[in-house]
């Protein structure tokens, strides 16, 4: 109950990739009681460090989770009979074909509530009318006259998708932004497990911004921050229709861990080592080139970071439904809370030691 | 037989797993430098100090890593599925043989025989996503007992000399390390030598990118293995660089245009040393000057390649003088550079 | 501020050749600027200190423009080339180009089968007049750009190369006007934009500026059957919300707004589908930076007849001048 208000509370709350604040807003007033500051970058982060009890300098750890949820974007105001319409673009990975129907907030002047709209498909010219809409056939409609939209909205205006979080059966539940949303969830449940587990490390939880449109936030933050280690939380493929095959996981079955070239050796394996303290299911993703997820950017900020990441299974990703299972949600949070507790000093020597055989070097 | 080539290319490194390369240039460099380390991505660093005569640190770099394949699920039937690590035309897999793992345990990439083919899968590219690595395990269980997912495949090629042809995989880009070798254990500089066995340039030239903001030189030199087009073509534009024609120096790439004083300087010493090269053809492809070049507040750089038949295959060959000039005109080049060359006037 | 513009745009200088371009512009901010200095790409980097009372601020334009590069010499002296940045087939044949050492060269292209298909780049060629690759006056490697004369039809100013010229000219003009600011301004004339703004990469990277506002062209809805696009010729200063390569800081957008608004500077907004700018490096430089464009409308972009409008120049400037010279409140 408690996870599903948590999760609620983050995901009907906007935050398109670039209009951040009022999501950062909410992160901040969640993870408050937990931390011991909180900051804003110059791009649009949020940070809140919450120190550790070893003694200082304490080496330190950076958790990502974006906050950035996919969006559109007003790109022309278009008159027809007196009424305004919107023309829109996609802002981050929007799947066009979920448009037509949907229910959104443009941010104007004013929040005005909207609905996708496209003429009916018998009425389009016979070329179009076999395939999906595109932004070419689609407005946004706010049931206002031309001079009413064009007082409250204006081109490069912002719009949110609009869906309350609603329950499924047993522990699932449905909802809007759950990418990533699921993973502050995670972390915020991290966050609130260090405050009964002692930890020598100091955490520094970063709630990125526009990872959808180029993982400016975790790019930044870790260039910033300069953390010891990272661990990216993002969201991977659920089972589910037409996601089947290697690196898709059952909801409810536990986190993933991923293994490839952006994520640390060492970090994934103390990230599995705590799953094993906790006699928890996790599974193995792996990626070729590029994880798709924050660790991209943390991996290479300055002279490189040691970067994990955990990832959290949903099904129908990047659209207004996603499915996540809240059991996976809190082992992730408790997964993450128990590696930093297990943190000591000596672990950066470890991560060294595994990169090569004796892990010597001659300074 | 070139020993250094041999050794260098019958390891494996697919990009992210570099540890094999790296131990065995680690043992291959340590007495010939000052200092080295290896950094969080597994970039082997390591310092070679110069004679103090000039105030001046030079990047010099070559990737480890090689193309390959990772294991991302263990079938029912103990067949491997895998994803390819770097760019490969999938016909460069087909019938291939590799080895898997820390434990190298040996696998094929087989496919239905001819006889079974019908009219139109002739003629057809199997795409890699229909490809599986078969280890001859009969189950899931007796594949997982010696697989895991995330493991690693690399080719199994031995290297071979034919005249002045060498054989094997990887020389992109273990060519390039073997020169740095070289360059290594030659006299020392008039400035610090930094070499920075990269990894992971594969997937993106990112381990240079972190070596050059840790290392922050002045210059840098990268050394690479470039793709040689010259098998019986249109006559017309279509020539790229040839085997035995010499070092390949790049102008322009997909990723860089390359440091124009440090190409003219370049090529200015090859023609003052009698050392051959030739110029490639500006247009596709890149290197970890890419990523070098835009650190910090930008760094000169440039790029000097051993043409290499059949790169992302797992036979590529190499022409042995082409080798040797590459590292004659690298380490030319550097007894040459002062900062002169490189602190840029109006 | 005509003769500025014409002698800027019609000058040489594709991307990583930028040399000439930062001899042409050096003379014109050096009286204005406290520092200067070039990086190692080849930046010309700029600075008017402010009062110690504002922020870090790099306005960049991009010195380069697009152009060729020779890849081949046929036999009989003929060039086949490759594109430096984004040149497209279209409107090639008949085209000219000049090399850094005032050669000239003719572009041809091989025998057109087919009418309704424009043939790739690599079916066109240079011809210098050479007659074999022995008596070619350029190699393999060199790099043209584009012969176009600038002129003025009116209100319209029509060139070459206006993409990003013009940017330099509103920096050069800002400059000029800036008596005082806040901010430490580095201005900084960039490279290699057309090849993937990586000029200003280098140049944030060094600078590690709180703002960055890139100043170069968009295109214009203004036109027959043109892609939906707000931005008109004529309508003022663009201030970007969004462009393919990047998302504008909102603060930075809110503040361009209300500045242009309170001083009555004519503006639009702009939502870009296609391409970006040096703002885009700036952004993701270092530990990032609140980044933004004002862009100057401007039809028949990456043609050799890129046009402007006169007063929407002078907007950007305008829009600039206000913006440097108040503190930045994000």
């Amino acid at each position: 109950m408690k996870t599903f208000k948590l999760l609620q509370t983050l995901s009907e709350t906007a935050g398109p990739s670039g209009l951040e604040h009022e999501i950062a807003d909410v992160v901040a007033d969640v993870w408050q009681p937990y931390v011991d500051t909180i900051t804003r970058d110059r791009v649009g982060n949020l940070i809140a460090i919450k120190y550790g009890e070893g003694p200082e300098p304490r080496p330190r750890i950076l958790l990502a989770a974006h906050m950035d949820e996919i969006a559109l974007m007003v790109k022309q105001i278009l008159s027809h009979q007196g009424n305004g319409f919107l023309r829109v673009t996609n802002v981050g990975g929007v799947d066009v074909r979920h448009l037509y129907g949907q229910t959104v907030v443009v941010h104007g002047k004013r929040a005005l509530p909207g609905v996708l709209g496209s003429l009916p498909p018998h009425m389009l010219p016979p070329d179009r009318q076999d395939r999906p809409f595109g932004y070419e056939e689609l407005v946004v409609d706010v049931g206002l006259s031309l001079a009413e939209v064009e007082t409250a909205v204006s081109v490069g205006d912002f719009i949110s998708f609009r869906q309350p979080l609603r329950k499924l059966q047993g522990k699932q539940v449905t909802g809007k932004a759950l990418d990533n949303r699921a993973s502050l969830t995670a972390v915020t449940l991290c966050l609130e497990y260090l405050q009964k587990r002692a930890h020598t490390w100091d955490v520094i939880a970063v709630a990125t911004c526009q990872e959808e449109t180029r993982l400016l936030g975790a790019y930044a933050s870790a260039h910033s921050q300069r953390p010891d280690t990272a661990v990216a939380i993002d969201v991977t493929f659920g089972k589910g229709p037409g996601a089947n095959g290697e690196n898709v996981f059952d909801l409810g079955d536990g986190p993933v861990l991923d293994i490839g070239p952006n994520v640390h050796p060492g970090m994934f394996n103390a990230l599995k080592d705590a799953a094993k303290a906790l006699e928890m299911k996790v599974h193995v993703g792996t990626h070729n080139r590029a994880s798709g997820t924050d660790a991209f950017g943390l991996q290479i900020a300055r002279d490189g970071i040691p970067t994990g990441l955990v990832s959290i299974p949903l099904r129908y990703m990047h659209t207004m439904v996603e499915v996540v299972d809240l059991t996976d949600l809190e082992r992730s949070g408790r997964l993450l809370g128990e590696f930093i507790a297990r943190l000591d000093d000596k672990f950066l020597q470890t991560l060294s030691d595994g990169m090569m055989e004796k892990g010597d070097s001659k300074r | 037989m070139n020993e250094l080539l041999k050794n260098l290319t019958e390891v494996d490194g697919v990009s992210g797993d570099e540890k094999e390369v790296r131990l065995l240039i680690r043992d291959l460099i340590a007495d010939h430098v000052d200092e080295w380390h290896v950094d969080s991505l597994g970039n082997l660093l390591a310092t070679k100090k110069g004679t103090g005569a000039t105030n001046m640190c030079v990047l010099v770099d070559a990737h480890m890593d090689e193309v390959g394949l990772m294991v991302t699920e263990i079938g029912s039937d103990g067949m491997l599925k895998f994803a390819p690590v770097g760019g490969f035309n999938p016909l460069a897999l087909l019938g291939k043989v590799v080895q898997i793992g820390a434990k190298k345990i040996t696998g094929v990439i087989g496919a239905k025989p001819i006889h079974l083919l019908s009219g139109s899968e002739r003629d057809r590219v199997v795409q890699t996503d229909a490809m599986r690595i078969d280890i001859g395990a009969k189950s899931k269980e007796a594949a997982a007992s010696k697989v895991t997912i995330g493991d690693r495949a690399a080719f199994i090629t031995e290297y071979e000399e034919l005249g002045k042809t060498a054989l094997g995989k990887a020389f992109d880009n273990r060519a390039g390390c073997a020169a740095l070798i070289e360059l290594l254990r030659a006299k020392p500089f008039s400035f610090d030598l930094c070499a920075a066995f990269t990894v992971q340039e594969e997937v993106g030239l990112r381990g240079a990118q972190v070596a050059a903001y840790a290392v922050k030189p002045d210059a840098a030199l990268v050394l690479e293995s470039t793709p040689a087009y010259d098998l019986p073509n249109e006559e017309d534009a279509s020539s790229n660089v040839a085997l035995g024609k010499g070092p390949s120096i790049y102008v322009m790439d997909r990723g860089t245009i390359q440091d124009p004083r440090l190409v003219a300087h370049i090529t200015r010493t090859a023609a003052a040393r009698g050392i051959p090269y030739q110029l490639r053809q500006p247009g596709g492809g890149g290197t970890n000057t890419a990523s070098i070049q835009r650190v910090l507040g930008g760094i000169p750089a440039a790029t000097i390649a051993v043409p290499g038949r059949y790169a992302h295959t797992p036979t590529m060959m190499i022409n042995l003088d082409d080798y040797a000039n590459v590292v004659r005109l690298a380490e030319a080049t550097l007894r040459d550079l002062t900062p002169e060359l490189v602190n840029r006037k109006w | 501020m005509n003769d500025l513009i014409k002698k800027l745009v019609e000058a040489y200088g594709p991307s990583g050749f930028e040399d000439h371009m930062r001899d042409l512009i050096r003379p014109e901010v050096e009286p204005y600027v406290d520092e200067m200095s070039v990086d190692a790409l080849g930046n010309l980097i700029t600075l008017k200190k402010g009062d110690g009372s504002g922020l870090k601020v790099m306005i960049a334009a991009h010195m380069d423009e697009i152009g060729v590069m020779v890849t081949h010499i046929t036999k009989e002296g003929f060039l086949r080339f490759t594109n430096i940045g984004g040149v497209r087939p279209h409107g090639l044949w008949g085209s000219r180009v000049q090399f850094a050492n005032g050669v000239i060269g003719m572009i041809g292209s091989d025998r057109i089968d087919d009418r309704s298909k424009i043939h790739p780049l690599s079916k066109h060629y240079i011809d210098v007049g050479a007659t074999s690759a022995e008596d070619c006056p350029v190699g393999v490697g060199d790099a043209a750009g584009f012969v176009q004369p600038f002129f003025t039809n009116g209100k319209l100013l029509t060139s070459k190369t206006m993409d990003d010229r013009i940017g330099c000219v509103v920096a050069i003009e800002a400059l000029k006007r800036l008596e005082t600011t806040p901010h430490d301004v580095y201005f900084v004339f960039s490279v290699q934009e057309e090849v993937g703004t990586r000029g200003a990469e280098a140049a944030a990277n060094g600078i590690d500026p709180d703002v960055g506002i890139a100043l170069d062209v968009t295109i214009t809805g203004d036109v027959p059957e043109c892609p939906p696009m707000s931005v008109s010729l004529g309508k003022g200063a663009a201030i970007k919300v969004k462009d393919s390569g990047m998302i504008a800081h909102a603060g930075l957008v809110r503040l361009m707004r209300q500045r242009a608004e309170a001083a009555n500077i004519a503006h639009q907004m702009e939502v870009l589908d296609g391409g970006s700018t040096d703002a885009r490096s700036i952004q993701i430089a270092n530990g990032g930076a609140a980044a933004g464009c004002i862009s100057i409308p401007c039809r028949y972009v990456h043609s050799q007849s890129e046009t402007v409008h006169a007063d929407d120049v002078q907007a950007c400037i305008d829009l600039l001048v206000e913006i440097l010279s108040k503190p930045i409140e994000l």
